[in-house]
C-alpha cells in the first residue's frame, strides 16, 4: 500500500501527537557538560575554546570523541554520554 | 466516484465457473438494444463480446455496489440500484434485464461464488480504502525512515514487548469479533478515569496480539476490572505484588482455544497470553497506568504482562467456579482476581483427601505472612492428579471447602503480636474472647481446577487486600 503508513491512537488522546523536546535548562548551574567531538576536522578547536568557557565559569566538563562522524556513536559511547551527562554539545560541522 | 449510468451492470470473475457458465448470456444481453457494463474482478479481458469490461481488480466498483457474490447483475434507475440478481437464475436475470429466453440452452439456475470484494482480509482493506471510516480514534502517522514496531514502543504504548501496530484494516478486523458498535462506551478507566470505547479495547487487543474472537473475553475483562467492588485504582496504585488475572470459564473457552491444561498458567497458548495482556494494554494506553507513575508496585510480578487462563471443566469431579457463582454450566464468563504470584504446593504423599487438605493448609497459612489472620482469599489451583484423590474419596467441593476452611482457623496465640519472637502478627485487641481466626476474609477461598494430567502439585495464587473478586458474563 502507498502512502503514509497510519496507526490508530490506543491512548486516551490527551498528549499532541508530536512528541516534546526535553526543555532546556535554565541555567548550568551544577549540571555536568559533555563535549562530543565527531572526528571533524578543527572540531577539537571548537571544542576547546568552549571548554575553556566553561571552565572559567566553573562549571564541570566531560570531554568526548566518536571514532568516526561517517557514522552514529556507538552505543558503548551514547551510554556513557547519557548516564554521564545533563547537556551535551557537539561539533557539528569543519 | 462518478455515479454509475442507468443500465445493466454485471459483476463477474473468470475464475467463477458460473460466471464462465453465463458469458454467452452475458453476450446475448449486450447484443440486444440495451446498454451492459460488465465489471470483472480478474480477468480484465473477461467476458469476451462484449462492448464494455471495465477492470475492477480494484475491487473499487465492487465494494461501492456492495457484491457479496458473483456474477450479480444490476439494473441502476436514477443512479440507484433498482434490482438485482444474483448467481444464475433464468427467471430472475430475465426480470432484471426485462429480456426473455436468456441462455436457453443453460441450466435453470446455478449457484455464484463469492465475490473478491468480501474474501477475508480483503473486506477490511477495501472498507480503509474505499469506505467512510467508522472509527474515530487520532490517526498517528508513522515516520518514512521509522520502524513501525519502534514507533510503538518510542510513543510509549508497549508494555515492554513488541506490539502488533494497530493498522485501521487490523482494527477493523478486529472488531468483526463482536457485534457491539465501535462507539460503544465500554467503561472508565483508572487511574486517570479516561473513557473507553470498544474501539479502543480492539486497538489494544490488536497491539497485544489477539484474534478478532478473542474480542468478547477482552470487552468482558476490562467491564469486569472496571467495577466498582474489583477497586482496579487501588490495585495498579499498590506498593504490592499484584495485578489483574482472568480466569475463563465455559464453552468460549474451548471454542477460542484457551489452555486449562499442560502449562496453563505458563507461556505458549495465544490465547491465554494475548487476552491477559490486552487488558493490561488498555490499563496502561487508557487509562495511564504507568510503572513507576500511578504503579507503585515495589517489585511488581511478572504476570503484570499477562494473567489469563481457563478452568478445566470438562472432566472435573466439581462444579466449576463460575457455577459456584450462580452461572449455568453453559455460560462463559470471566473471573477477575488481583494475583501476586503463583507459589507451589507439593504434596505427592497424602493419599487420603483428609491429609491433603491439612497439606494444603499448611502451605496456605504462609500466604502473605503466616501470622496474618481475615486476610484477602487467593485462588487455590488444584491439579487434576490432587482433584483425583477426592474424587476417588467421594468428596464434594463443598466438603473439601469446609475441611480446609476448619483447617484455616489458625489459634490466636500463634497470631498474636510478638509470638515466635515475630513482631509482625495481629494485635491482641483484635483476637479478645477468641480462641482461633480465620486465615481469609469470611472463610472462602476461591478454588479453581487446572492443569496437565501429571504431577501432584497444586498452586496458591495470592490476592491483595483491597479487592474482591468478580465475574462477569462474556457476550457476542
Amino acid at each position: 500500500m502507498s502512502g503514509p503508513r497510519v496507526l490508530l491512537d490506543p491512548t486516551s488522546e490527551q498528549r499532541p501527537v508530536q512528541r516534546e523536546r526535553v526543555s532546556r535548562p535554565a541555567s548550568l548551574e551544577g549540571l555536568t557538560i559533555g563535549l562530543l567531538d565527531i572526528s571533524k576536522n578543527r572540531g577539537d578547536v571548537f571544542l576547546d575554546r568552549v571548554e575553556s568557557h566553561l571552565t572559567e565559569r566553573g562549571l564541570t566538563v566531560n570531554r568526548y570523541r566518536k571514532p568516526t562522524f561517517t557514522r552514529p556513536a556507538p552505543v558503548e559511547l551514547q551510554q556513557q554520554i547519557a548516564t554521564e551527562c545533563d547537556v551535551v554539545v557537539e561539533g557539528l560541522a569543519d | 466516484m462518478e455515479p454509475q449510468p442507468d443500465g445493466l451492470i454485471a459483476v463477474v470473475k473468470q475464475d467463477c465457473p458460473t460466471c464462465t457458465l453465463v458469458e454467452p448470456v452475458l453476450q446475448q444481453i449486450g447484443k440486444a438494444e440495451c446498454s451492459l457494463t460488465v465489471y470483472t474482478q480478474d480477468s480484465p479481458a473477461f467476458p469476451s463480446g462484449v462492448t464494455t469490461v471495465i477492470d475492477d481488480t480494484a475491487l473499487e466498483h465492487s465494494f461501492r455496489m456492495n457484491i457479496e457474490a458473483v456474477p450479480t447483475l444490476l439494473r441502476f434507475e436514477n443512479g440507484k440500484p433498482a434490482a438485482r440478481a444474483i448467481g444464475w437464475h433464468r427467471g430472475e436475470w430475465e426480470a432484471v434485464s426485462g429480456l426473455e429466453n436468456l441462455g436457453t440452452d443453460l441450466p435453470e439456475t446455478r449457484p455464484g461464488c463469492g465475490s473478491k470484494s468480501v474474501e477475508p482480509g480483503i473486506a477490511e482493506r477495501l472498507a480503509v480504502q474505499f469506505g467512510d471510516s467508522k472509527l474515530s480514534s487520532r490517526r498517528v502517522e508513522v515516520g518514512d525512515l521509522e520502524d513501525e514496531m519502534e514507533a510503538c514502543f518510542e510513543r510509549g504504548w508497549t508494555d515492554g514487548l513488541p506490539v502488533v501496530p494497530p493498522t485501521e484494516e487490523r482494527v477493523l478486523r478486529m472488531l468483526e469479533g463482536t457485534r457491539r458498535k465501535p462507539d460503544d462506551l465500554v467503561g472508565i478507566v483508572p487511574p486517570n478515569n479516561n473513557t473507553c470505547n470498544v474501539e479502543k479495547v480492539a486497538i489494544n487487543a490488536v497491539m497485544a496480539g489477539c484474534r478478532p474472537e478473542y474480542l468478547p473475553v477482552v470487552l468482558a475483562a476490562v467491564e469486569a476490572v472496571l467495577m466498582e467492588e474489583f477497586g482496579m485504582h487501588g490495585l495498579l496504585a499498590t506498593t504490592f505484588f499484584a495485578g489483574p488475572m482472568v480466569v475463563v470459564n465455559g464453552p468460549v473457552a474451548r471454542q477460542i482455544g484457551m489452555n486449562a491444561r499442560i502449562n496453563a498458567l505458563g507461556q505458549g497458548n495465544r490465547a491465554n497470553a494475548t487476552i491477559g495482556r490486552a487488558l493490561q494494554l488498555v490499563i496502561r494506553n487508557v487509562g495511564g497506568g504507568i510503572p513507576g507513575g500511578v504503579d507503585r508496585a515495589m517489585l511488581g510480578n511478572p504476570g503484570k504482562y499477562t494473567f489469563c487462563f481457563a478452568e478445566r471443566e470438562d472432566d472435573s469431579p466439581w462444579e466449576s467456579l463460575a457455577v459456584e457463582r450462580g452461572f449455568a454450566s453453559d455460560t462463559s464468563t470471566v473471573s477477575l482476581f488481583a494475583a501476586s504470584g503463583v507459589t507451589p504446593i507439593m504434596d505427592q504423599a497424602s493419599r487420603d483427601p483428609d491429609a491433603l487438605c491439612r497439606s494444603f493448609a499448611a502451605c496456605l497459612r504462609a500466604n502473605g505472612h503466616p501470622k496474618h489472620a481475615n486476610t484477602s482469599p487467593p485462588v487455590l489451583v488444584v491439579s487434576p492428579e490432587h482433584t483425583q484423590r477426592f474424587k476417588h474419596a467421594g468428596w464434594s467441593k463443598t466438603r473439601f471447602r469446609e475441611t480446609l476452611n476448619n483447617y484455616l482457623e489458625i489459634p490466636v496465640e500463634e497470631l498474636v503480636t510478638g509470638a515466635g519472637d515475630i513482631p509482625e502478627g495481629i494485635s491482641m485487641d483484635r483476637v479478645v474472647d477468641r480462641k482461633t481466626m480465620p486465615k481469609f476474609r469470611a472463610g472462602t477461598l476461591h478454588i479453581v481446577r487446572a492443569g496437565g494430567d501429571a504431577g501432584l502439585f497444586s498452586a496458591i495464587i495470592g490476592s491483595w487486600g483491597g479487592t474482591e473478586s468478580v465475574s462477569r458474563e462474556i457476550t457476542s
